[in-house]
Formats: structure tokens, sequence, C-alpha cells
């Protein structure tokens, strides 16, 4: 016997024992079959049918207008069978989908993967957590013989797009090796790439800083990202990284202003995206206060310890749900 | 019935005219109560497609065999602008989600077999087949 001789034995078996009793266990018992029958995907209008030839059997006297009656609701119901069918197909695609977005999100990973640099001068920390499952915040560190060169960038947008856009920056970047020497001259280059080869909708910020690890110098710029922050270690107190600079891909032939920046022992340089400060409580957006308090609770730990534990509280702040990609970085002098 | 016969899509009416037509041809060829509703489920769609997007057309039917199986063949065609994006318009969710119907896909669904050709500016065909079910009991 097949299923569809089965459906229709098993179910005049129940709808008699419920004409004659009326009983709930009957009902329970024919929402425990439906059950088999939704597994064996037997469409609704195919159910009516079996209900009326049922109802034949067990009624022989039954009117003919009921009977007729049941014509009807088969043509009713057709289209809410198509619609669970259609249903059915389409969770088979999303699931589909979302093994592909896994997969990309893995190579993602593994195409923008970057080492943190370990100095006996500098003690370096990074931690980036994308809110889906595709980053759209990014950090790059390259480390030459005398210095580091930082970059932080997020783009505007979140998801699948921005992370395409993410992997070109970073073959844009790797490409600019000779400009290197000075951050201003990075974002001008990358800008003219991204107002080239971007989509006009897609707009990217970007702090791109170089720490000379023998002169302790800080050489910054930036293109209208999230601001970083200073710690003065003498005065135990923060300070504003404040830079000018538009957004990458709006005009084309920018200039960045570049800064600088005398770095003592103890002091840091914090980075992060807008993830971060953007951070929302039932309370509205956390102020850039609790980030600093967070670092200075923090500031005995190493600069790794620092990064990870502020995520931490950061993310149990908002209940276990982050909105947007969320990256931080530090820097300390050793 | 003769082996074709055919209704002219011109007004809605004619939709009507087409499942009935439909109806009485799967009945006589054995079809149970089921596959009769969807058999003129797929016939209002098609004639609907018609009327709504190349103004007038033609709803066709067929007896066909194959080895020993039975089935009625519906031909939808119209000289209509053509369907752009077959792909789209194949694709689950495009005509439902605007309430448009079953859609295409829900045609395919209803029947067994199912085929298009188009032409942008010249019109569509549009072939469906639904089989006979050997009946082993009732």
């Amino acid at each position: 016997m097949d299923f569809k001789q089965i459906l229709e034995s098993s179910y005049r078996e129940i709808l008699r024992r419920y004409i004659e009793e009326s009983s709930e266990t009957a009902l329970y018992q024919g929402q425990m079959f439906s059950r088999k029958s939704i597994k064996q995907q037997i469409p609704p209008e195919e159910i009516i049918s079996i209900h009326c030839k049922v109802l034949q059997d067990l009624i022989p006297d039954i009117s003919t207008e009921i009977i007729a009656s049941f014509d009807f609701l088969i043509e009713f119901m057709m289209n809410y069978g198509l619609a669970y069918q259609e249903h059915l197909s389409l969770r088979d695609k999303q699931l589909e989908l979302k093994s592909e977005i896994e997969i990309a999100a893995s190579i993602q990973e593994n195409l923008l993967e970057t080492p943190i640099p370990k100095l006996e001068e500098v003690d370096i920390g990074a931690v980036s957590i994308p809110a889906k499952e595709m980053n759209g915040d990014y950090y790059r560190f390259v480390q030459d013989s005398e210095s580091i060169s930082v970059a932080i960038a997020d783009v505007i947008g979140k998801g699948i797009p921005a992370a395409l856009c993410m992997s070109m920056m970073k073959y844009a970047m790797d490409s600019l090796a000779n400009s290197r020497k000075n951050p201003n001259d990075v974002l001008t280059n990358l800008n003219s790439v991204v107002e080239n080869n971007v989509d006009s909708t897609m707009f990217i910020t970007m702090f791109y800083g170089i720490y000379d690890f023998v002169k302790h110098s800080f050489t910054y710029a930036a293109a209208g990202h999230e601001r970083g922050f200073y710690y003065h270690a003498s005065s135990q107190s923060f300070e504003d990284l404040k830079t000018r600079g538009i957004v990458l891909g709006v005009e084309k032939n920018i200039t960045y202003e570049q800064y600088e920046k005398e770095v003592k022992p103890g002091d840091m340089i914090v980075l992060l995206s807008d993830g971060v400060t953007e951070s929302r409580t039932e309370n509205g957006f956390i102020e850039r206060s609790v980030i600093t308090d967070l670092i200075q609770t923090f500031m005995h730990l190493s600069a790794q310890e620092m990064v990870e534990n502020i995520y931490r509280h950061i993310e149990r702040l908002q209940n276990f749900e982050i909105r947007d990609d969320f990256t931080l970085i530090i820097i300390k002098r050793v | 019935m003769e082996n074709e016969s055919s209704i002219k899509i011109v007004s809605e009416w004619d939709i009507v005219a087409a499942r009935q037509l439909g109806r009485t041809i799967a009945k006589e060829l054995g079809f149970g109560t089921v596959d009769q509703t969807r058999i003129t489920t797929a016939i209002s769609e098609l004639a609907r497609n018609i009327y709504l997007y190349a103004g007038n057309g033609e709803i066709r039917f067929e007896l066909v065999h194959k080895f020993e199986k039975r089935g009625l063949k519906i031909m939808a065609v119209d000289h209509g602008p053509g369907i752009q994006d077959i792909r789209r318009a194949m694709e689950d969710g495009f005509s439902t989600a605007g309430g448009l119907g079953a859609g295409l896909p829900g045609v395919k669904r209803l029947m067994d077999e199912f085929d298009l050709i188009t032409s942008l500016g010249e019109g569509t065909t549009i072939w469906v087949v639904k089989w006979l079910r050997e009946r082993r009991f009732g």
C-alpha cells in the first residue's frame, strides 16, 4: 500500500471514531495523524477529497448538496495548497543560500586574515566581530623594519555587499606598498580606487596610522572614520583623536590632513569602528565615556586581553545581540 | 469530444468558458475531482495571463497518448508582448507575493509536464500535460 491508501484507511478510522464518540481522543489522533500527512507532503485539497469520499461511505444518506459543497471547498483550497508547496520549495532554497553564505564568510575570513604584530616595544590587541555572517569592518597590520602600519575601515552598509567591498580594499592596500610612508597619501590613493571601482552608493570610512617604533611617533590620517582615543599615561587622561577628512568614494581628488603624536611609555592608541560607539542598550547609545571607563578598568591586562574583555562587556550590555560590526584595536607603548 | 477543441480568450468570461470546457473534458477522460480542479486551476492561470498580458489568445485542448498512458494536453497561445525574463517568471514568490495567483510555477506544479516558448514582440506558447493516474483501488 502506498501512503495515499494508508492515509485514506486511517482517516476513515479516525473520522468514524470521532463521529461515533465525539471524543477528544479521536481529535488528538487526528492531530497526530495530520503531522504524518504533512511529512508526506500531502496537499490540503487531497485531504478534503479524502474527507468527502470517506464521509459518503460513513453516512450513505448524506445530502448531495453537502457533497457538492466539497467540490467548492477543493477549488477554494487549491491555491492554499500551491502556496504551501511554494513555501516548502522556498524553505529549501533558503537553507541552500544560508550554507553558501556560511562558506563565503569563511573564505572571507581566510582572505582578510591579518596577524597581529608581536613586538617588545609595543603591545597590540585587536578584535573584529561581525554582526551578521559577513564582516563589513576590516583591520590590517603591516610590519616593516622600523614601523607598523595599521588600517581600520568600515563599509557603510552591512552583510555581503559590504564584505565584497572589503576584499577589494585589501587588494588595493596591498598594491599601494610604495606610498605606505604617509597615511594621508594612502587615503588619497584609496579614495580614487573606491571612487573608480565601487558602486556610487557604497562609502567607506577609514583610519590609517603608522607607528614608528624606533622614534615612537604615531602619524595618522582619517577619512570620515569614527574618532579613536589617545591615552596619556602621564596625566592618566583620554583625548579624542580628532581628524578631518571626507569618507572614501564620495569625491575625486581629495587630499587628507595628516597628524602626528609623540608616544610616551604607557601611552595608548585606541582605534574603533562605529559598531563600538553605536552599541545600544535599553537606554539608547552608550556614551564614549563608557568605553574609556572600560579601558581604565582593564588597563592592567595585556592589549589583547583588554580588547577581548571590553568586547565581552559591551556584548553583555546589549543582551548579547550586536547590531553592527564591532572592531576595536589598542596599541600600547610598553 | 473530438480530438482537439479550443476556446478563444478575449474577455474575462472566456476564462470561465475555458475552465468549463477543460473540466468537462477532464471528467470525460476519467480524472478524479482533485485532478479536475488542478487542471481547471491551471487553465484559469493560463487564460488569465493571456487576458491580462496579451489581450487575446487561445486555449487548446488535445487528448494525448504515451504508451499506455492517456492524458490531457493544454496549449495556451497568444501573440502578445512575450515574457521578458522567463527565469524570473518561473521563480517562486514572484507572482504570489503581489497577490497575482499561482503564477507559472503554480501551473507547473499542478500539471505533470510543462514547456514554454516565448519571443519578445511575437507572443508566448505554453504547453502543459496532465496524465491520467492508473487507479489500482477505489
